[in-house]
């Protein structure tokens, strides 16, 4: 009895090593080297090496320097998700609910966008929104720009484009989480005294939000840390937390302020995605 | 029985008062086509204020898409729908006062029992939701699980918080889709004994809708027999078996021996019909046909069965000849199968009184039943319509 027991337990780790062993390599020894770089003498150089003092000056000064590229990457990664909610709501609701037997095609159409690549049609936005594009044109002739305004290099060219590039993994999970609702529930509803409108907020979106939850993580996660939007799209006006973390990475040779900050926005990141997670769990969020 | 609805077409009369004076519900020539396929064809019917109405019939016959009609999930393609007197076909469901139970019941997995009970009325944001609440849960007993999701409960517990959640409105009709379907025999029964108690106990108009004959049966004070979207026949319970006016109420409810004769006299109020040579009478009341040929009806339990000479107490029809060709011995009854001279096999319940003998396959035996048990019904008809659909 013991001896099967015994068997049972080692069978769990072998088939837990591989995995263990994946994140050790690919995420412990990084991240101690992520750390350990933050807490470099900011004196060195690749040239001389670093000396490790344990310069907790690094966090201070990074913030100091980059709060506003720092707050960027917040802010248009924010309003990319709150846009994403609502354009992926209505579509992941139309899929699921209104779109019948063409339900399989639109969601490939929603994915379709992945089999380009990311810098390509992010690339290709920067021609679309260009000074001399028929966007800008379009605007200009109808004075919602000023003749020598411009869409690249804005804020809203940032965030257009993070929403543009971040939209299908809103939809997905949201189509997943409003794809399972029975459509009882609703009629429901209708039985008890809601018009649809009422009824939407008591018994859709409630049972939605697990969609919503895991749809505006997938998509702010990753828009917070995005650099290539605010890179191709953007103006120096429009820096985000990545472009500083890339250039004091490589060019500026500062590897001790980039990982300083990249400590700061995974933090950071972190304490707001538990935050939010715990007030959606409890239902604060309605 | 339906009365033809009083026909006041133009919706602008439509005002309370001058519209009718009938509390109850009344579909009037209610159709409802999907394509080709009439679901629910011209239907009127009237369902009495405080009654407990049954639709019964077997799937696909149209009462579930009746109902939804009712309830203003499925819009009907014409015909009307009154309710207390107000014209509602156009009204939309969730400004009916009409409240459904469906059949998964449909509670909401995200509230609580109490906040499922309590939904109808904060959406009319009716005062006094607490009270009203623990009333409720209380009538279904279920006051102990008001802070439980509905997936902590089991079926039956789910069941009644679905009833809680329709009855706590005091809609003008409560619609009981299939209610009971995903029970399990045993806990349907006692349902069925609750849920009549509630009724009683509210006083409110239930229309039930289920092809359990013998649901329908227990606890509704109407049934309406439904079969290929229209009403085949409705009365008391009692009356639709007793006297049922086609072959299928006639093999839906229940079984019925079903014998071909042609009717050779009708004195007063008997017709007398010659079945395969031998006279029987039927009273001219539950003779349900005006051809001179039909179906002479007789439930298995009203024929008594007795061995080949002996004097039987059923004056009037005995019908000798008989050869027992399977026997079920049930407990409480034994089930025959008896060869008839015509090449019929009739079946035929005898009590175990412990008076007779139980016969054996193979014994030569006659029947016999009092002439007042017996109907006649139309010979066009198909002699095993329902007899498939029946549970």
């Amino acid at each position: 009895m013991a001896d099967t027991d015994r068997r049972k337990g080692l069978t769990a780790y072998l088939l837990m090593a591989p995995a263990v062993l994946v994140l050790a390599l690919f995420f412990v020894i990084p991240f101690y080297s992520l750390v350990a770089a933050s807490l470099y003498e900011p004196g060195g150089s690749d040239k001389e090496g670093w000396e490790m003092t344990y310069h907790v000056g690094n966090y201070v000064d990074a913030v100091q320097d980059y709060w506003e590229p720092l707050w960027h990457a917040i802010a248009y990664s924010a309003a990319a998700t709150l846009i994403c909610l609502v354009l992926g709501y209505v579509l992941a609701y139309a899929i699921a609910f209104k779109s019948g037997r063409w339900k399989s095609l639109l969601l490939v159409l929603v994915i379709a966008p992945f089999f380009t690549s990311f810098l390509v049609r992010t690339l290709s936005w920067q021609l679309i929104l260009a000074d001399d594009g028929w966007i800008v044109d379009t605007f200009q002739f109808l004075h919602l720009l000023g003749d020598d305004g411009r869409l690249l290099g804005t804020h809203f060219a940032v965030v257009m484009g993070l929403a543009y590039n971040f939209l299908p993994f809103m939809v997905l999970p949201l189509f997943a989480s409003i794809d399972k609702i029975d459509h009882r529930l609703i009629e429901a509803s209708g039985d008890l005294y809601s018009n649809p409108v009422v009824g939407f907020f008591k018994v859709t979106w409630p049972l939605s939000l697990p969609g919503v939850v895991s749809g505006t993580l997938l998509t702010f996660i990753p828009a917070a840390g995005d650099y290539i939007n605010a890179e191709l799209l953007g103006s120096t006006e429009t820096n985000v937390i990545g472009n500083v973390i890339q250039l004091q990475a490589t060019d500026a040779g500062h590897p001790n302020t980039a990982a300083a900050l990249s400590m700061i926005l995974m933090v950071g990141i972190l304490v707001m995605v538990l935050v939010y997670i715990r007030k959606a769990g409890t239902e604060e969020l309605l | 029985m339906s009365s033809p609805a009083e026909t006041t077409d133009d919706p602008a009369k439509a005002a309370p008062a001058s519209r009718s004076s009938y509390d109850g519900l009344r579909l009037s020539a209610l159709s409802k086509s999907y394509g080709s396929f009439h679901a629910v064809q011209s239907l009127d019917l009237d369902v009495p204020k405080g009654s407990f109405f049954a639709l019964l019939g077997p799937s696909g016959c149209g009462k579930t898409t009746t109902l939804r009609m009712v309830a203003g999930l499925e819009t009907p393609t014409s015909g009307t729908i009154t309710l207390a007197g107000q014209d509602i076909t156009a009204t939309k469901p969730y400004r009916r006062p009409v409240n459904t139970v469906f059949q998964n019941y449909a509670l909401f997995p995200h509230l609580d029992i109490y906040e499922n009970v309590a939904f109808g009325l904060r959406r009319r944001k009716v005062g006094g939701v607490d009270a009203k609440v623990k009333e409720m849960l209380e009538l279904v007993e279920l006051e102990a699980q008001a802070r439980k999701k509905p997936a902590q409960l089991s079926g039956g517990q789910q069941q009644r918080v679905a009833l809680a959640r329709a009855l706590i409105n005091e809609p003008e009709v409560l619609l009981l889709d299939e209610p009971l379907g995903a029970l399990d025999l045993k806990l349907r029964r006692s349902m069925q004994i609750e849920i009549k108690r509630i009724q009683v106990e509210v006083g409110l108009t239930f229309i039930h809708v289920t092809h359990d004959q013998e649901e329908a049966m227990t606890m509704a004070d109407t049934v309406a027999v439904m079969n290929a979207g229209v009403i085949e026949q409705m009365g008391s319970p009692g009356e639709l078996y007793e006297n049922p006016r086609s072959t299928f109420v006639a093999n839906f409810l229940g079984q019925s021996n079903l014998i071909e004769g042609t009717v050779t006299s009708t004195a007063g109020d008997v017709v007398t019909v010659d079945m395969h040579g031998i006279q029987v009478s039927v009273p001219a009341a539950r003779a349900h046909t005006d051809g001179g040929k039909g179906w002479i009806g007789i439930r298995p339990e009203k024929v008594l069965i007795g061995a080949a000479g002996t004097e039987l107490d059923a004056p009037g029809n005995t019908v000798p000849g008989g050869v027992v060709t399977d026997v079920s011995f049930i407990g409480v009854s034994t089930q025959y199968l008896v060869k008839m001279p015509w090449g019929q096999e009739l079946q035929v319940f005898a009590q175990n009184t412990g008076r007779d003998r139980i016969f054996r396959v193979g014994d030569p035996v006659e029947l016999s039943w009092r002439p007042e048990y017996a109907f006649l019904l139309d010979h066009s008809q198909d002699v095993n319509a329902g007899a498939e659909e029946a549970v």
